[in-house]
């Protein structure tokens, strides 16, 4: 019989090898926010005439805007990052590139106000704090049915704390894949977050849903026991889907396409996490607390 | 419909409506068999629906997002500090529909112009998929012409004449009297004109300065610009004709202008974004070889799990894929990139209830129940867990619409659709289909 409930200090300790240096490098270097994120523009060109970036960003200043960084993309494209600059200074812009570098083609042009931008970080939080709190309450009232003297609010918070687990896993990551691989995070990162977040705890309610089955069905044993073996039961169950989820990414991965890598790169790593803190985090945190509460000594 | 023989045929009606539903348009399929040849066009039928309270009448075609059509995304935020609190909504409410009807005239095919309140601040955002250029969708939507119908004042005058604003007197008649104008041909001579019809008011007092300059040229002026001067002709009160040596493509624009109007908001522009329908056209290509690989990729690994089951399962996840793609059609839903990755996410999970009742089923055998029951007892007692995980999911997409804009809202639109189409699926489809076709389970031993 596999014991993961005996080893939980183990696997919180995984968790915590992963959660902590992305916590450091979310302290150090933060995250590596997009215009979505902080307004401003961002501009792509294309020119095979360019080269020397310098001259690119004199002809910028020139123009009074301030850049904030200039990115060579692929053997000709550039990408530009500058405050938010409106069409007309664009245009100017534009003209004066091409007047130097003949034809410069403009690939993509993308404004977003501040306010568009701090909005959609004000956004982004309420919506993690409401679907945190939509859960608890859910899965209180969804397992009211638990028996005494176990609370079902319990149940709840651990599934959110395998939630945050989930969402610390990620952000750390991408603070690290930000200063590392200048990965940037947008609304479709915040979309993907959310998804891990529905995801796990979607995969936390069906171990947590065998071990209110099995309280019922093994009253005699201990709440440490009923745990480990519904997690063993559910085992199967939980790799084979992810299996399956993380097939399907692994598909988007390679064929999807370079606009969505990143998208993708943060379901896969997410959906991982989630299966992990709900077989390893979840249902042993969950045990620890009864513990502590001191209702049910461990007796095998 | 316990009947397992009804629902089956209810599943299959349902299968066969979807695809009907989810055929492209305008495919052609030709080609030849032996003797036979084949050369149709097949196309998803019109949707004609007329219940007196209840018309829908459109085409059956999926929408793309400006992500994948390409084209230019404008956020645009009214100014209301002169706007009296209450009279705010209204004020946007009205912006709006000149701006979409600006778009509508201008030809964008199948813009998206919509209001949106967030916090203190109104906003409009509109979507032209295939417009490339920002400055001509911008001029497009912040112009505000200004239409004014004068006459000489030298009324001898005859229509040789060039009318300026200097020789000319405003008659009184001016684009607020101008309900809406419209690009059509002469039904004489075939000539593109702008017929245009006059409000109730404007009706009184076009058809008082008509018949004042009967056989008099009427000068029209767009932003003190002369267009035409065309002699009155007639006595004409509310629908008039305006000709000239006009080309249909200077009709359109003269419609355009008449119609735009003034706005009742200043606006400015706060977020635009121009994304190429190349790198559209690609993503589109790529997600969908995405999708087909990873729908076989799981129907491979079913197969090698479960067996005949996962056989099963298979025939309902392709069951699954038409149900939501002809749902996607219906509501209809915009799809963007990110909701073909919710959908292609969504295929993952719907197995994933299939593979709770299968586990569940595996393990009722192991503890040496009959195939019969276990089979029975996978369903019953996988479904609490089925219930409660997907609506937790749910719960997540409720969340994510109600706070996201555009590309979030599409991605849990499609993910919601998605696990409610798998839970039909993989538990009605499923056990639908197991018991027609489950050998074991239609015999009573073991």
């Amino acid at each position: 019989m596999i014991d993961i409930v005996g080893k939980k200090w183990w696997y919180f300790l995984i968790s915590g090898l992963v959660i902590i240096p992305g916590l450091l490098s979310l302290l150090v270097f933060g995250l590596r926010f997009s215009i979505d994120f902080t307004g401003g523009t961002l501009l792509e060109i294309q020119s095979s005439k360019i080269n020397n970036s310098e001259d690119v960003r004199k002809i910028i200043q020139d123009n009074k805007i301030e850049l904030s960084s200039l990115t060579k993309t692929g053997s000709d494209t550039y990408i530009l990052r500058t405050k938010a600059i409106d069409n007309n200074q664009n245009v100017r812009l534009q003209a004066d590139l091409s007047k130097k570098y003949g034809e410069v083609k403009e690939l993509r042009y993308e404004t977003v106000g501040p306010t568009i931008g701090s909005e959609l970080a004000k956004k982004a939080l309420m919506s993690l704090i409401v679907t945190s709190f939509m859960i608890v309450l859910y899965i209180a009232w969804s397992f009211r049915t638990v028996p005494k003297p176990y609370s079902s609010l319990k149940f709840g918070l651990c599934a959110i704390a395998a939630l945050l687990h989930d969402a610390f896993v990620l952000i750390g990551l991408f603070s690290i894949f930000g200063y590392l691989f200048k990965v940037e995070v947008d609304s479709l990162f915040v979309t993907a977050l959310l998804t891990v977040i529905g995801f796990s705890v979607h995969d936390t309610i069906v171990v947590f849903d065998r071990i209110r089955e099995n309280l019922r069905r093994m009253p005699g044993k201990s709440f440490s026991f009923i745990t480990n073996e519904s997690i063993i039961q559910t085992m199967g169950r939980s790799l084979s889907t992810t299996f399956t989820v993380l097939l399907t990414l692994f598909s988007l991965l390679l064929f999807g396409g370079e606009t969505i890598r990143w998208f993708v790169v943060a379901l896969f790593i997410g959906f991982i996490s989630g299966t992990y803190s709900s077989i390893f985090n979840a249902a042993p945190l969950l045990v620890l607390w009864e513990e502590k509460a001191g209702f049910h000594k461990q007796s095998g | 419909m316990k009947n397992p023989k009804h629902l089956l045929w209810l599943i299959i009606i349902l299968t066969l409506l979807a695809v009907i539903i989810d055929l492209p348009k305008d495919y052609r399929i030709n080609f030849s068999l032996g003797k036979l040849k084949i050369d149709q066009t097949i196309s998803s039928p019109q949707l004609n629906i007329n219940l007196g309270f209840l018309k829908i009448n459109r085409d059956l075609n999926i929408k793309e997002g400006l992500d994948l059509s390409g084209g230019t995304h404008l956020v645009l935020q009214a100014d209301m500090k002169d706007i009296s609190s209450d009279k705010r909504d209204i004020a946007l409410n009205s912006a709006t529909e000149i701006i979409s009807r600006r778009v509508n005239l201008y030809g964008v095919s199948e813009p998206i112009v919509q209001s949106a309140k967030a916090g203190g601040e109104y906003r409009i955002i509109v979507e032209l998929p295939g417009v490339k250029n920002i400055d001509q969708a911008i001029e497009l939507i912040g112009q505000t012409a200004q239409l004014d119908f004068r006459e000489f004042k030298d009324s001898t005058a005859s229509s040789f004449i060039i009318p300026t604003i200097d020789n000319t007197n405003t008659t009184g008649v001016t684009g607020k009297d101008l309900q809406k104008a419209q690009a059509e041909f002469d039904p004489q001579t075939g000539a593109p004109v702008v017929a245009f019809t006059m409000t109730d008011d404007g009706a009184k007092k076009f058809e008082a300065v008509t018949k004042k300059l009967l056989n008099k040229p009427l000068a029209i002026f767009l932003d003190e610009i002369p267009i035409s001067w065309p002699t009155v002709n007639a006595v004409i009160s509310k629908n008039g004709v305006i000709s000239g040596n006009f080309t249909t493509q200077q009709t359109k624009q003269l419609t355009l202008q008449l119609n735009a109007g003034a706005l009742p908001v200043p606006i400015k522009i706060v977020e635009q974004r121009n994304v190429g329908a190349t790198l559209g056209r690609e993503s589109v290509k790529k997600s969908l070889v995405a999708g087909v690989i990873g729908l076989l990729i799981v129907a491979v690994f079913m197969l090698l799990n479960y067996g005949f089951m996962g056989l099963i399962s298979v025939v309902a996840l392709i069951i699954y894929t038409l149900l939501s793609i002809a749902i996607f059609k219906l509501i209809p839903i915009t799809l963007t990139l990110a909701g073909i990755a919710g959908f292609i996410l969504s295929i993952g999970m719907a197995v994933d209830a299939n593979i709770l009742i299968f586990e569940r089923m595996k393990e009722e055998e192991r503890s040496g129940k009959s195939k019969k029951t276990a089979i029975e007892l996978g369903f019953i007692r996988a479904w609490s867990s089925i219930k409660d995980s997907n609506i937790s999911s749910l719960i997540t997409c409720a969340v994510l619409y109600y706070f996201g804009t555009g590309m979030i809202r599409g991605f849990a639109l499609t993910l919601a659709v998605g696990v409610l189409v798998s839970m039909f699926s993989a538990i009605t489809v499923t056990e639908t289909l197991l018991k027609n076709f489950y050998r074991d389970l239609n015999s009573n031993n073991k």
